[in-house]
């Protein structure tokens, strides 16, 4: 422990600040923006050279949360790894449960029924809404304005009391079990979920209203941030950060997973890439996954709502209790002795900050041999420090809120 | 006329010759092969570059530790490409030495095989040759060891509760049932 890391990035700019001298007497300065910023809603830490407010390099540190979980799951049977997944973009778990589910299933050959994949989708998509109201209304936040955040998180919060009634968890859900759901909609879920397609039209509506044409919001979003198509691609940009610059990259539609072929939805994209285009983008699909939910409920289909595969899905819990065979599955089960192929598979799913992979090569054990999950977080953040560059202090808040990193799923 | 995993072996083939071998398409037809490591990042270019093959996008990349196999082919590099315009995903591997893991960094070709490298040396001690910036990335900067090379266990190696042979079982779960 001889020396932190924050002392070496400031001696590089050390060197700097000696060498420019400014004609009126003032010189370059160094900020520490992090890792416990209010403004910066995680735990990353940016170095930042400054001239006067306008910053002229950066330098992210990042890994403060990081718990190691490649290195976890491969101690790991399947059904433990789940709730690895939803501590990763906790904005939006159920879909990295899902994810992973999918995974799981592609490796496995499980064929998951319609009813299923249907409330599966319904779930993704209002794990989307819930991670792109969290995006849009703390960006307002950062730009001054609190109501419009009060407002939608009433209804992010309802969300939250529809993943209960699934899964009995809000924030950290492990939803989802191999080949299916782990219970059917109850009648609770689908009136919860009937009152929020009726009610959160409205209410959405009204914060567009008040955000999207203020004059402030738009001097401190439009042209703050842009990134080009090509400089995007080429920094693994994908989901909404991609699409905001013009290209209609979407999982869901290139390679179609739980259904997502049944639904009809557009793709919304914007064209400079900047926060604003951003906030119009995330705000768009919000509206599509409404449209999803709604095709999904009215189109419902009936039916099991999970695969009968007893090798991999646990038995209900009053067999457990009441017969030998049960029991014997579930023990087996919860201690992943489950048939496994030796095979390596890649599964992705669109995330709510874009593709969400699974590479999962499996030796066959109890345990995956190795588990890498490409985080779409960690990838585009790296951008970061070049799309400050040259601008203010207060675009950089602006720009971090506008890419949504989220650090569970930075640091994994 | 779409682009298929043919096409894409076959050019690859023409260009590499002996460098490319072992294609599968066991993972429900993405294209998987084995390049030598001198070679993998030329092939990266090709695979983006050339007009027929436009592999635009490096979806990911990442590190596999194999330490019993022969001492050239103990650590992997994965690397998985994206051709958006026909949608074929493909995936090659490198094999690196056991002793000495380096391979030529992609950052050349892909900005964002930036951090996605610094996170293969974090955790694998992987050496990209060529690399702006080869810092750790997510550990601490004194950690001395590269954590998820397989000499280092998660739990510690003398428990015996844990043992799988208590469970009745073999160690390959695949011939259960």
């Amino acid at each position: 422990m001889s020396e932190i890391v924050v002392k070496s990035i400031e001696d590089k700019y050390a060197e700097l600040i000696k060498q420019r001298e400014n004609a009126d007497g003032s010189e370059l300065s160094i900020l520490n923006l992090g890792p416990v910023h209010p403004a910066t809603h995680g735990i990353f830490q940016n170095v930042l050279l400054m001239d006067g407010e306008r910053i002229i390099e950066a330098e992210s540190t990042i890994g403060y949360i990081h718990r190691a979980f490649e290195k976890i799951s491969e101690n790991r049977p399947f059904y433990q790894i789940t709730p690895l997944t939803d501590r990763m973009n906790y904005c939006s778990s159920p879909i990295n449960n899902m994810g992973w589910w999918l995974t799981v299933e592609k490796l496995l050959g499980i064929e998951v029924p319609k009813r299923a994949q249907y409330i599966r989708v319904i779930m993704m998509e209002l794990a989307r809404i819930a991670d792109h109201l969290v995006c849009n209304s703390i960006l307002a936040v950062d730009t001054g304005a609190f109501t419009g955040f009060l407002y939608v998180f009433q209804y992010r919060e309802k969300i939250y009391e529809i993943y209960e009634e699934m899964c009995g968890a809000r924030l950290t859900t492990n939803m989802g079990r191999m080949g299916g759901m782990e219970r059917d909609l109850s009648d609770t879920a689908y009136r919860k979920i009937r009152t929020f397609l009726k009610e959160f039209p409205a209410v959405f509506k009204e914060f567009e209203e008040l955000v999207s044409r203020n004059r402030i919001f738009m001097d401190r979003c439009i042209n703050v941030g842009a990134i080009s198509a090509e400089k995007a691609m080429s920094y693994g940009f994908t989901g909404p950060n991609l699409r905001a610059a013009g290209v209609d990259y979407d999982v869901r539609i290139m390679n179609p997973y739980s259904s997502y072929q049944d639904f009809e939805f557009d793709v919304p994209v914007g064209k400079s890439g900047d926060t604003y285009d951003r906030y119009c983008v995330r705000n768009a699909e919000i509206w599509q996954s409404v449209k999803i939910i709604q095709q999904a409920m009215d189109n419902l289909p009936s039916g099991p709502y999970h695969a009968d595969v007893p090798d991999y899905y646990l038995p209900p819990k009053e067999d457990v209790y009441q017969n030998m065979e049960a029991l014997i599955y579930h023990f087996k089960i919860v201690m992943g002795e489950i048939p496994v192929p030796k095979a390596e598979v890649y599964h992705s799913v669109e995330g709510g900050n874009g593709e969400l992979g699974f590479y999962l090569i499996s030796d066959g054990s109890r345990v995956p041999y190795r588990l890498h999950f490409r985080r779409p977080c960690f990838i585009y953040y790296q951008a970061f420090t070049e799309m400050v560059k040259g601008h203010l202090l207060s675009d950089a808040i602006v720009m971090l809120s506008s890419l949504n990193v989220i650090a569970g799923e930075l640091d994994a | 006329m779409s682009l298929t995993n043919e096409i894409v072996k076959q050019k690859v083939e023409e260009k590499f010759g002996e460098s490319v071998k072992a294609f599968t398409e066991a993972d429900f037809g993405l294209l998987t092969f084995e390049v030598d490591r001198a070679k993998a990042i030329d092939l990266m270019q090709f695979l983006r570059d050339d007009e027929t093959l436009r592999f635009n996008f490096l979806t990911t990349m990442c590190g596999v530790h194999y330490p019993d196999n022969e001492i050239e082919r103990q650590f992997a590099v994965v690397y998985h490409m994206h051709n958006w315009l026909d949608n074929v995903r493909i995936r090659f591997k490198a094999f690196l030495n056991g002793e000495n893991p380096e391979v030529e960094s992609a950052t050349r070709v892909f900005l964002t095989a930036n951090w996605m490298e610094r996170e293969g040396y974090d955790f694998y001690g992987i050496n990209f040759i060529g690399h702006p910036d080869l810092r750790r990335i997510l550990n601490m900067d004194e950690m001395v060891s590269f954590p998820m090379r397989k000499q280092f266990p998660l739990e510690d190696g003398g428990r015996t509760d844990k043992d799988d042979r208590y469970f009745g079982r073999e160690p390959q779960n695949s011939n259960l049932n």
